[in-house]
């Protein structure tokens, strides 16, 4: 069968990946907001929700009635297009980036039939997912100003140029890793770090890019506006920032928009960094056990490192304080991308001595 | 200069050493200390469910005392009124009809007797105050409410519930 | 009508109508957001001739940094309809004879440019791979050249936007 010269065997196995992960992702911001209650709260010596649901598991859906519930206000004087448009784009940008992540290694059916688990594998993966990134700044840009507020304004600026420098020292920080690697395919990349021990060292890429790996985490914080970098939203002084003039559901998007951010970049980050869906001696269990099953403990491995991922993005929020802004400035362009450079440097001396030798 | 307290500490504002410019085993060090609260004992206390002891000399939510017959204490002297620092208390007094000697104890009561909840600072300066021993303050604490009037209790609400009563009948 | 087709006419009438409404809309932020739409149009017609590389570093480049200037630029100084200043008539005339010869230029090299079918995934060219060696062995001289280029605005504009240090000038005549 065919539509418009695709086939529909296809078109329907991607479209059900695509909703598995679109509710995937959802579900997993979802209870990271309850998370980052509970890693608060326990930090803090309190307990956190507890009233919905057993451990109040049930809060992030509390939380979301109360959102649709909320009254919707759009301000008199705001731009109404691109004030509704702001939350949208945010929103999308962040669903968007998953579609090149392999979540799992392929999975070939008895038939001979190959599943991939991966939406879109387009050769130049790593090029997309900062291509969608750089996407993201509009979304905030947008409502900020569509807001008709000063504080809005002054924060989506913040915003735009906090992303827009650490976005420099991140691609930068790549460069020394796709050298190594040899291929912008995040498929590719994972496969070169199947299993963990190939006998001389780690395949995993942070035991290779120590550095790299620090300087792409410090931009990650930076480039999700979380805490230590969460400037674009500081209560403080620009009281809620960007979306300050937002209420109900399109608050509820741009809140939603930075967990499900924060679940995708960890996604990224393991990708990259920590081998994917690859897990010590798994070749010995994927001779052990059914490909099924096997296919499956690979991404619960995947699932596992972006918990944890997330858990320690959620740590960091509530240990450090915020960045002043001429600090974050001065850490982005004197602090990473000089280290980035140096690290770049460093690593093409080491592969061409390597290479030669 | 003396120092005010011992715990005072000065400022080293030496120029930044390169392990405290990379930042990293700072902020390891304050990892470590948000790692180790994690295992703390926790400070909240569920309240409904589980209540926090209460010290023996708590100040909660105000009541009038009845006297063993299940007659009111309070004569309305107005000592209370006036040594509430927060000026919550009004009362209007009244006097004992014949018939009444069952209800109240002395010949003259508290026809009105209002307390408001919220400049009410639970100081105890009327449970000091009464001759008669009628105000007292428990170990309830007050419940929230929407509108400010239900915050002024009444007589009825201060009152605690005749016993006595129920045991005639 | 295959699905390259519809997508080809699709995004061919977004890439003209987005860049009708950057000339046409009065305020100018909508101008900017026409002409990231535009971009984004021109990004889809190079995957349609499979050169990914190339769409997407035009999202990242132009949509993604330098349209994000620009809006930086124009929020800041809150430019409205109403504050844009009316031109001269000798203005306009001037307009009129410059884009005409612009458009006469155009007509000129598209007449005599040879019109080639549209094919599906026909080359890999675009890829990463083809395109990193032409550029590294073709044309690594031009492409060097471009980078000192680069180089060079980069030291310009950090040699504009230093500041005077101002305490050191007593200092340099010893």
């Amino acid at each position: 069968m065919l539509l418009l010269g695709i086939d529909i065997a296809f078109l329907i196995e991607k479209v059900i990946l695509i909703s598995v992960i679109l509710m995937g992702s959802l579900g997993i911001a979802m209870y990271s907001t309850w998370a980052e209650r509970k890693v608060a709260a326990v930090m803090q010596d309190r307990i956190g929700p507890a009233r919905a649901g057993w451990f109040g598991l049930l809060q992030p859906l509390a939380d979301g009635i109360k959102l649709f519930m909320k009254e919707e206000i759009i301000p008199d004087r705001s731009t109404r297009f691109l004030f509704i448009m702001g939350p949208c784009l945010a929103m999308l940008t962040a669903c968007m980036t998953s579609a090149v992540v392999p979540w799992g290694p392929d999975y070939v059916t008895a038939s001979g039939h190959v599943i991939s688990l991966q939406v879109a594998d387009i050769n130049i993966g790593i090029l997309f997912v900062f291509g969608v990134v750089s996407l993201g700044v509009y979304g905030v840009m947008l409502g900020g100003w569509a807001s008709n507020n000063k504080f809005s304004l002054l924060s989506s600026i913040r915003a735009a140029s906090q992303a827009i420098s650490y976005e420099l020292a991140m691609g930068i920080s790549l460069i020394a890793l796709l050298m190594m690697t040899g291929s912008l395919s995040l498929r590719e990349i994972v496969a070169q770090q199947h299993g963990f021990w190939d006998g001389h060292w780690f395949t995993w890429y942070f035991f290779k890019q120590p550095l790299g790996f620090l300087i792409f985490l410090v931009c990650a914080f930076a480039e999700l506006n979380r805490a230590p970098f969460d400037l674009p939203e500081c209560d403080s002084e620009l009281n809620m920032g960007y979306h300050q003039e937002y209420s109900s559901m399109k608050l509820g998007f741009y809140l939603f928009s930075e967990y499900i951010n924060m679940f995708i970049s960890s996604a990224i980050i393991a990708t990259l960094f920590w081998g994917g869906y690859n897990f010590p001696f798994m070749d010995k269990v994927a001779a052990g056990v059914h490909p099924l099953l096997f296919t499956l403990i690979c991404v619960m491995a995947l699932m596992t490192k972006i918990v944890c991922l997330i858990l320690f993005f959620m740590f960091v929020r509530w240990t450090l304080p915020r960045f002043r802004y001429d600090q974050l400035m001065n850490l982005g362009w004197k602090g990473l991308i000089p280290l980035a450079l140096i690290n770049m440097l460093i690593t093409a001396i080491a592969i061409l001595w390597i290479f030669k030798s | 200069m003396e120092k005010l307290t011992n715990r005072s500490v000065q400022i080293n504002r030496d120029p930044m050493t390169l392990g405290e410019k990379i930042y990293i085993p700072a902020i390891a060090k304050g990892l470590s200390i948000t790692l180790s609260h994690i295992f703390k004992k926790k400070a909240t206390t569920s309240y409904p469910e589980e209540k926090r002891p209460f010290s023996p000399v708590y100040r909660g939510l105000h009541i009038l005392n009845r006297d063993e017959d299940g007659r009111e204490r309070c004569t309305a002297c107005g000592l209370c009124a006036l040594a509430c620092p927060a000026e919550a208390i009004t009362m209007e007094a009244a006097e004992r009809k014949p018939g009444e000697e069952h209800l109240y104890r002395e010949e003259k009561y508290a026809a009105k007797y209002e307390i408001n909840m919220l400049r009410c600072i639970f100081c105890g300066y009327c449970e000091e105050a009464c001759p008669k021993d009628a105000v007292y303050l428990t170990e309830t604490l007050m419940p929230s409410n929407y509108t400010r009037e239900s915050f002024i209790y009444k007589k009825e609400d201060l009152l605690i519930p005749e016993h006595k009563k129920q045991d005639h009948k | 009508m295959g699905i390259y087709e519809i997508l080809f006419w699709l995004l061919t009438i977004m890439a003209i109508s987005s860049a009708l409404g950057v000339i046409l809309s009065r305020n100018p932020i909508s101008s900017v957001l026409f002409l990231i739409v535009t971009f984004f149009s021109i990004s889809g017609h190079y995957i349609l001739l499979n050169a990914q590389f190339l769409a997407v570093v035009n999202v990242i480049v132009y949509a993604g940094a330098i349209m994000v200037l620009f809006l930086f630029v124009i929020m800041l100084m809150n430019l409205n309809a109403d504050v844009e200043p009316q031109k001269g008539r000798l203005l306009q005339l001037a307009g009129v004879i410059a884009g005409g010869i612009l458009f006469l230029v155009v007509l000129a090299a598209l007449k005599s440019a040879t019109v080639l079918p549209l094919e599906k995934a026909s080359s890999d060219i675009g890829l990463i791979k083809n395109l990193g060696r032409t550029l590294f062995t073709q044309f690594v001289l031009p492409f060097e050249v471009s980078s000192v280029l680069f180089l060079s605005a980069m030291i310009g504009a950090i040699v504009i936007g230093k500041k005077e240090d101002t305490n050191t000038i007593p200092l340099k005549g010893k």
